[in-house]
């Protein structure tokens, strides 16, 4: 590396912890706040100006890494979205959402196989089986909302969450003996890598298209829930609920419905998920991990906001792909894990409501 | 009136659901197992090969010797802590208590590595494990038959050197070792290293968090290093995703080497015409079916009695078998010197340890064609240093090598280090092995 490798991102950390210092600063409440905030601002703005340097040293390989980690970014906030749905409407984490995409993932694949061996054409089995597991996460809505929500109304939110908690071992249980264990291939999209910018960078730089398609399908999901709960009676309706289960049923919101309603949207954003994962990594059993790469997505862009979800999945998929490339190779491999919930811990610090969600004031 | 029911029903599921096959005067075999999780799709066809051949020896033979085997199934998860609970709440089953366990597991088997010689039980890790634990002075309880992470990564090795023309091309080489951030993937760094230093190549391990769904970084990285060769130590959901991958960042599949454990058709099925020109080692067996599994279905199957459906006669169902033949062949060999009867796991130890399965053995249990003789001492608790390569046309499995023996020059020298480095840490005195009988 050259004396100019060092100076520039130098000064870019120089820069970036002041600015972040003077972005944190009118957050602070005591002394300790503000220490931990001149703390977290100064590793930032080291990590960030690390990151520079390995830039200018290889424009074309950093370029790639940040791509692919961006795009993989967006495949968790498929997932994450599911959570925020849930989370935004009733109020309850939704810890079954993991197993929610494994649900809808085995009900298409299976079904898929089942229309294609009894030689029905592709181009009339996908649909029909999109409808078939579109109807498994009705059914599962309606069976979580009469067994599992309805008789814990009123709740506090643990009580909610712990219930979830049941409803996952149910799901993957139930799933796996109706469905079947294995791994089954799902082929909905295009998974051939493409070579990018070779003109800029020799070589170029690597894309899945497959990927691409995982940012295109978050895009058009994005805009139809902020429009679905924007501009619709029920998704007003949703929010509602959200704010208070007990006066929204007393100006005559049937919750029941909504939760209904919740449920099986979260559902159809889990069979969303789990084209694009199940073409990633095929359906098994593993997918139901992506609920634990989707949590600090969600600590990070914050448990109520759709927006959050999509740029929470960008910062961990960019953060941890970087951070495992070029401080795996100083620190030793393996850090992608825990290096999600490094950044969730620093944005829970900092602001707990995470970047893009709202702060709850309750009275005491 | 409905609570009843309720309960009725409650208790009928859990009797359904969980009968082990177990009475008392009848040699007791626990199985761990993992029907669930992430490592189901390699565990359910290992499992189900374990029991169909404890099942024949039943329904054909009425036992080993006419000692019934009686078995418990116990769902590990391949997890470690839930492993050690199956040993905990098994190991005293049955008349004489466990007969050997077989943890299917490296993380589990360092777990109960620590445990077996207090309790007296034999560990069987067939081609897993502690590598040094060939040493049975020091490792007495630990039975690592037919080869160890170590064996694997030196054929692995050879065939690399075969394929570049000899190992004086390894000179300036690039090899990088994709693992399970795990012991299991951690196992043949040593190996490696050493290997790395006598043939002049660079060696690279690229780790892959649990359970390895994610694996871009790696293969970005690995786009970028262009390393000549990579070796996959992978498992479950891992080995597939590798695989897939791979083809996604266009590294050329014939240059990636699996273990044992990354070469069968569940990692290979999910990635579809990515995984054309994948190839991995073989634990001396491939896929296919032959003598013991026309026994298998005459008497298990077509009774209605077996496990094994679409994974009959793939690798890992293969695995399970000789697994279960070599641990039933352990017993038999103790029964020689302590009787028909129910042994204790002290007595199946001694059986391991005196174990020889001859190329005559072989053949007349049905298993000619799946593995070569096996012969286990007080010294060697391996007793194979053998090993082929196969390769994934797109639809099976394809034998592209010969056998390789592997160098035990290099080996035995690290088998003596480390197990020293492990008795010296846990105070354990060897056992003479001179006066062993």
């Amino acid at each position: 590396m050259t004396a100019l490798n060092f100076a520039i991102p130098g000064g870019i950390g120089a820069i970036l912890a002041g600015l972040m210092f003077a972005l944190l600063k009118g957050d602070r409440k005591s002394a300790v706040d503000m220490v931990v905030h001149v703390f977290l601002a100064v590793v930032m703005a080291i990590f960030i100006a690390f990151l520079a340097a390995k830039a200018i040293e290889n424009p074309g390989g950093f370029t790639e890494i940040l791509v692919g980690g961006l795009l993989s970014g967006v495949l968790y906030s498929l997932v994450a979205l599911g959570f925020v749905l849930i989370f935004k409407a009733s109020g309850v984490f939704n810890y079954a959402q993991g197993a929610m995409v494994l649900v809808a993932g085995l009900a298409l694949v299976r079904s898929l196989d089942f229309l294609t061996a009894k030689g029905v054409a592709t181009i009339a089995a996908v649909p029909l089986a999109i409808l078939f597991s579109g109807a498994v996460m009705a059914l599962c809505a309606f069976v979580i909302e009469k067994w599992v929500l309805r008789p814990l109304l009123n709740q506090d939110g643990l009580t909610l969450f712990m219930s979830t908690i049941g409803a996952t071992f149910v799901l993957e249980g139930l799933a796996q003996m109706i469905f079947g264990s294995g791994v089954y291939p799902l082929k909905l999209f295009p998974t051939d890598p493409m070579i990018l910018l070779e003109n800029v960078f020799p070589g170029g730089i690597l894309v899945n298209k497959l990927d691409v398609w995982g940012g295109v399908i978050a895009g058009v999901l994005v805009a139809t829930l902020a429009a679905f709960f924007q501009y619709t009676k029920t998704g007003r309706a949703l929010r509602a609920v959200a704010d208070d289960h007990a006066a929204a049923q007393s100006v005559g919101i049937p919750i029941s419905w909504i939760w209904f309603i919740v449920w099986l949207v979260a559902g159809i954003v889990a069979l969303v998920a789990a084209t694009v994962w199940g073409t990633k990594l095929g359906v098994q059993f593993s997918i139901t991990f992506l609920a634990l790469k989707a949590l600090p997505v969600l600590i990070i862009g914050g448990f109520t906001s759709v927006p959050g979800a999509i740029a929470g999945g960008l910062i961990v998929g960019a953060g941890e792909k970087l951070a495992e490339l070029y401080l795996g190779e100083i620190i030793g491999g393996g850090i992608e894990y825990w290096f999600a919930y490094v950044l969730a811990l620093a944005v829970l610090l900092v602001r707990p409501q995470g970047l893009f969600g709202e702060k709850i004031i309750e009275r005491i | 009136m409905r609570k009843l029911l309720g309960t009725a029903v409650l208790v009928g599921l859990g009797l359904a659901t969980a009968a082990p096959v177990l009475a008392q005067g009848e040699q007791f075999i626990p199985v761990l197992s993992y029907r669930t999780g992430a490592y189901a799709v390699n565990g359910v066809p290992f499992a189900n090969g374990t029991l169909d051949y404890l099942a024949l020896l039943n329904e054909r033979d009425g036992g080993i010797n006419g000692v019934k085997i009686s078995w418990e199934e116990c769902e590990t998860g391949y997890a470690t802590d839930k492993g050690v609970e199956c040993y905990e709440r098994l190991k005293g089953k049955g008349a004489t208590g466990a007969a050997y366990v077989s943890p299917l597991s490296t993380g589990i088997t360092f777990a109960l590595t620590e445990k077996a010689p207090g309790d007296k039980i034999p560990l069987l890790t067939l081609g897993y494990g502690r590598s040094e634990s060939r040493n049975g002075a020091v490792f007495p309880w630990n039975f690592i038959a037919m080869g160890s992470y170590w064996t694997g990564a030196d054929v692995a090795i050879q065939h690399v050197a075969k394929e570049m023309g000899g190992f004086d091309k390894l000179k300036g080489k690039k090899i990088s070792l994709v693992y399970h951030d795990s012991p299991y993937g951690k196992e043949p760094i040593p190996a490696l290293e050493a290997f790395a230093k006598k043939y002049g190549y660079t060696f690279k391990g690229i780790p892959v968090t649990h359970p390895g769904v994610e694996q871009k970084s790696q293969w970005l990285s690995i786009r970028q290093d262009r390393p000549d060769y990579v070796l996959l130590w992978g498992w479950g959901v891992m080995n597939g995703t590798s695989i897939k991958e791979a083809a996604a960042v266009a590294y050329p599949r014939d240059k990636m080497i699996g273990i044992w454990w990354s070469g069968a058709e569940p990692d290979v099925t999910p990635a579809g015409d990515g995984a054309i020109g994948y190839k991995a080692l073989m634990l001396q067996h491939g896929p296919g079916q032959f003598g013991v599994h026309a026994e298998i279905k005459k008497n298990v199957i077509d009774k209605g009695k077996g496990h094994g459906k679409e994974d009959f006669g793939q690798v890992l169902y293969n695995r399970g078998l000789i697994n279960s033949f070599i641990g039933t062949e352990a017993i038999r060999t103790a029964q020689a010197k302590f009787g028909k009867k129910p042994l204790s796991g002290e007595d199946v130890r001694w059986g391991f340890e005196n174990l020889n399965i001859t190329e005559a053995r072989i053949k007349e249990a049905g298993f000619e064609g799946m593995m070569k003789p096996l012969k286990l001492s007080c010294t060697d608790h391996q007793g194979a240093d053998l090993a082929r390569v196969q390769q994934w046309d797109g639809k099976e499995w394809k034998v592209i090598s010969d056998w390789y023996t592997a160098d035990r020059a290099v080996l035995d020298a690290l088998v003596a280090e480390q197990s020293a480095k492990y008795a010296a840490e846990k105070k354990i005195t060897p056992v003479d092995c001179s006066k062993a009988g």
